[in-house]
């Protein structure tokens, strides 16, 4: 249509569904019920239309798939699109959350509902945009673009420090990405374009690699985020509303890892190759430092957001490790995560409606008057703990195994990141639910209601599911991990005949 | 007798500059013939020449170079887009003030006759292609603009701004003067093209001294770091809608007129003049960045802005590449358009007659007027250089020249102030969004709303149809080199 694919689609859907609800007017109750169902109806299409766009897409082929290329900047910064083994599952993640959020914000936004939602659409629209997009400019325009709903989001309908909380997460992650802006202009003045998929094929000077690959990490990492840059993370977190939150460790986490595999390790191999021993000591560190900072959070979701941190390790720990298995585990870890953390971050919701406080001490004893609340947090925390069954396991079992096969060390003492969250979670859990019904402002609590259900059990399904089944999600990965593989090989062999074929200095 | 025909120069690259000298004097003459009451036809008379003029820039050819006036004034496309930001600069100025100075009870017909008149000087500056007609057009701008920033006589602020900036302005404008000298001294013509030819790639310290005082002069006008000391005082000083034209237009002559200076009669000395460019714009970025943290007026901040504004602007001159001119443009044309936006704003907070200037005065904007407070968020998170607002793809274009320059040192201070002027935008957009509103203000008035909508589009849809603006800026750009 318009000569758009469905990859603009993808994109302009949602912008469409916040216009709509932009243009709404009347009396506040009319406005708030009609832009609910709005951004419900938005976000299922735009779901659907992904399942479409994933039924024409070959995931037996590592190319870039449902190309699209508009005229933009110059002939050479382009409007363009595509998707690969990479990129396919995180759009999927993306659309498939979005209706959760929605559904998770009905009762408890009850200000600006409007207003809300339509930051809310902008928001899917950008995350959306940064996967799919195959040229570095537009790339770092969706990337950046993604600040100013989220800076709204935590900003206005965000607890008590919300304000601090915004200016914190937007300033600290403007200025990991200025950095990256300007290693993008040098890349093209050194290619000539911004088109990832012809820099994948150009190589970069090392020396060159050196500095763009740091630029790129000050970028991803303060995304990511990695130690010691994480800190926005836990502030950010707790002051959102759990819609917000989730979609926070759901979906924009995984933008530092996406770019890390889109861009660093690809286009720089041999600087990545270099600085995988400085990613592996930050991400063990992040590992066993967050994961005992954990343990010691009052407030329920601080103690999520640090255990994100904490696999947020695991993913650069698997990255880096530039092996097939830890490559896989990486990826595979990012989908499980965006789910798990996502239902966990609803789970909290669930509770935080109905007694409006995140102690952890405020609560005890739910499972008597919540059964069904019990067994879904179980689901979650088992798989947030990595047991086997569930989808934390594979991913983390995976880039375990891709980190002992890089260097045993690492994976020895990340082995204890798993020790550590098995303490924390469990720990949690058994403060939350179990122990004695004492408070009184519990006595009444009522059990999952409908719509709750609703969203939580097919979260609970999945993350069962692709425990026992993750082969779907890895056969998409395999064939880009693969290509990944073989470039890398070739790159790294080219430097070091180069080095071999130099006179050694004396 | 020698016949009159032949000395009469060729005056079609000046219909502009004509059109609106014989416009104004008619302007003029009838408003005194009409006395106080023509106040508000004098006003659209001066709107409609100046719509005229820039329909005459804009049908002037797209490319190719013109002289006239024996090769002191000079017709290309950098003029071309340069006047047409001057042209619409000023036009939106005549739309801001109008309601503004009715209700303040001080609309005479002299401010638009001195709009119209500050804006002939601002197109001879643009065009000048000789030391002389540069300095003609600069003092016709700036005696113009002395008098409209002292245009509130009875208030004792405005006149405090017009004293200011006269005697600093006379200051630079001796400067500029005295360094004009000098290189005249040492290379015998005034023209740009004779300077070029006379310099021969050798600057002396006769001439480096020269350029040095020229820079100090055309700093002072652009408000760059050092030279910047006037601006805050004289914008939170004159009448609003005067802040707005200072922010805009005289910014765009006084740009022009270094890159006409610098590009046109210097680019062989580059080495010289670029490391003071590298400095001022530094300096600028980092003041304007950091001293807009603590105000409390709005309008003192857009001080500081259009402070770190010209240092971002100058890093594309520092670059002293056809990119890099090409970024300046593009980077001007987008700041037209924020600044305008944000003042037609600023322009709006009023209230039984009050005119509200503190930053706090937006609290809670985004409840009582969502549209109003959705363009300013829109123009601050431009200013702040967020795509997907036009106000990143200005900083972007300046940045690459600047990388491509190999000026990493200068494109990474700009990056990391960049995000500490951040923090001021966004505190605006805290207090419009995060914070309890207060009572409604006045409807806008249609001429505010026109310019407010049509920087908004310019700022918002840039994004999606960025290919007019930036085919102009590098149309521009490609005529000088």
């Amino acid at each position: 249509m318009f000569g758009l694919g469905i990859l603009s689609g993808l994109l302009i859907v949602p912008l469409c569904g916040a216009a709509f609800i932009l243009t709404l007017n009347g009396d506040e109750e009319a406005v708030a019920r009609n832009s609910r169902w709005a951004a419900l109806a938005t976000t299922i299409v735009t779901f659907l239309l992904s399942l479409v766009a994933w039924s024409r897409y070959d995931a037996t082929s590592s190319s870039f798939q449902l190309v699209e290329s508009h005229v933009w900047l110059a002939e050479t910064i382009r409007f363009k699109l595509g998707v690969d083994g990479f990129s396919m599952p995180l759009v999927l993640l993306t659309t498939f959350l979005m209706p959760f959020c929605i559904g998770a914000s009905w009762h408890s936004i009850h200000t600006r509902v409007k207003e809300y939602f339509v930051a809310f659409l902008v928001l899917e629209t950008t995350m959306i945009g940064v996967f799919q997009a195959l040229d570095l400019v537009l790339f770092y325009l969706f990337f950046e673009a993604g600040l100013i709903p989220m800076f709204l989001i935590i900003g206005i309908w965000g607890g008590q420090r919300r304000i601090y909380a915004s200016f914190k997460f937007f300033l600290y992650t403007l200025l990991g990405s200025v950095l990256m802006l300007l290693a993008i202009m040098a890349m093209y003045w050194e290619a000539g374009t911004t088109d990832i998929p012809t820099l994948l094929q150009h190589r970069f000077p090392v020396g060159m690699q050196w500095w763009l690959w740091l630029a790129f990490f000050a970028s991803f990492a303060v995304k990511m985020p990695m130690w010691p840059v994480h800190t926005w993370l836990p502030d950010a977190h707790v002051e959102a509303p759990t819609a917000g939150s989730v979609i926070l460790a759901g979906i924009l986490l995984k933008l530092g890892g996406y770019g890390f595999i889109r861009v660093s390790i690809p286009m720089f191999p041999e600087a990545s190759h270099e600085f995988a021993p400085l990613v592996f000591a930050l991400s063990v560190i992040a590992i066993i430092f967050t994961s005992l900072t954990a343990m010691m959070q009052t407030d329920i979701k601080k103690l999520i957001a640090y255990s994100s941190v904490a696999h947020m390790g695991f993913v650069t720990l698997g990255l880096f490790t530039l092996n097939e298995q830890g490559i896989q585990g990486a990826m595979f870890l990012m989908i499980s995560h965006g789910i798990v953390s996502g239902a966990l971050f609803l789970c909290v919701g669930v509770v935080y409606d109905r007694i409006h406080t995140r102690e952890i001490a405020a609560y005890g004893g739910l499972v008597k008057r919540m059964p069904l609340y019990a067994v879904a947090m179980m689901v979650f925390t088992m798989a947030n703990v990595g047991l086997p069954g569930t989808s934390g396991f594979v991913g983390e079992f995976l880039s375990m195994m891709g980190a002992f096969k890089a260097n045993p060390t690492v994976a020895f003492f990340s082995t204890f990141g798993i020790i550590l969250s098995a303490g924390y979670a469990l720990w949690l859990y058994a403060r939350v639910i179990y122990g004695k019904l004492e408070k009184p402002n519990l006595q009444g609590i009522m059990d999952l209601d409908n719509r709750e259900k609703l969203i939580l059990a097919p979260l609970v399904a999945l993350t069962i599911y692709y425990g026992v089944h993750p082969a779907p999600v890895l056969d998409v990965f395999a064939p880009s991990t693969e290509a990944l593989m073989a470039s890398m090989k070739a790159a790294l062999a080219n430097t070091q005949t180069a080095a071999a074929a130099l006179p050694v200095p004396r | 007798m020698p016949t009159v025909h032949a000395a009469l120069p060729s005056l079609s690259p000046l219909m502009p500059e004509l059109i609106l000298g014989i416009g104004v004097l008619l302007l003029i003459l009838y408003g005194a013939w009409r006395g106080e009451r023509s106040a508000e036809s004098v006003s659209v008379g001066a709107l409609v020449l100046l719509l005229v003029a820039l329909f005459a820039v804009l049908s002037q050819p797209a490319s190719g170079r013109v002289t006239t006036l024996s090769g002191a004034f000079v017709s290309d496309p950098f003029s071309k887009v340069m006047k047409s930001l001057v042209l619409l600069g000023s036009s939106a100025t005549i739309l801001l003030a109008h309601d503004y100075f009715k209700r303040e009870r001080i609309d005479r017909f002299e401010f638009p006759v001195l709009i119209v008149l500050c804006t002939i000087g601002m197109m001879v500056m643009v065009s000048a292609n000789d030391l002389i007609a540069l300095y003609l057009g600069l003092e016709l701008q700036s005696l113009a603009a002395y008098v409209i920033a002292a245009f509130h006589r009875d208030d004792a602020r405005s006149t405090e701004a017009g004293l200011k900036y006269f005697v600093l302005g006379a200051l630079s404008s001796g400067m500029l003067l005295y360094g004009s000298s000098l290189i005249y001294g040492f290379t015998g013509t005034v023209s740009f093209p004779g300077i070029v030819s006379a310099l021969n790639d050798q600057a002396g310290a006769g001439i480096v001294l020269g350029i040095v005082f020229v820079a100090a002069g055309v700093c002072f006008k652009m408000s760059a770091v050092p030279f910047h000391m006037w601006t805050p005082d004289v914008y939170e000083g004159s009448p609003t809608p005067v802040t707005a034209f200072f922010a805009a237009a005289p910014k765009m002559a006084a740009v022009s007129m270094t890159v006409r200076v610098f590009i046109g009669a210097l680019p062989d000395v580059t080495a010289v003049w670029q490391q003071i460019f590298v400095f001022v714009s530094i300096v600028s970025m980092a003041l304007g960045s950091f001293a807009a943290i603590g105000q409390r007026s709005i309008k003192r901040l857009m001080a500081y802005s259009s402070i770190a504004n010209i240092g971002y602007a100058l890093i594309g001159l520092a670059s002293g590449s056809q990119e890099g001119i090409q970024g300046l443009v593009l980077y001007m044309i987008i700041y037209l358009a924020m600044t305008l936006g944000t003042f037609a704003i600023i322009l709006s907070l009023r209230r039984r007659n009050v005119m509200f200037e503190s930053i706090d005065d937006l609290s809670g904007l985004s409840r009582t007027h969502p549209w109003l407070a959705f363009c300013l968020a829109a123009m601050m998170f431009s200013l702040a250089g967020i795509p997907p607002l036009a106000g990143f793809f200005a900083k972007f274009y300046v940045f690459a020249a600047a990388i491509k320059a190999g000026l990493v040192t200068l494109a990474v201070i700009g990056v990391v102030t960049s995000v500490v002027g951040a923090y001021y935008y966004l505190r605006i957009v805290k207090i419009m969004y995060f914070d309890e509103p207060k009572e409604r203000y006045e409807a806008m008035a249609p001429g505010l709303r026109v310019v407010l909508a049509l920087s908004s589009l310019v700022v918002i849809l840039f994004v999606v149809i960025p290919d007019p603006l930036r085919a102009a800026a590098a149309n521009a750009a490609k005529s000088l080199f």
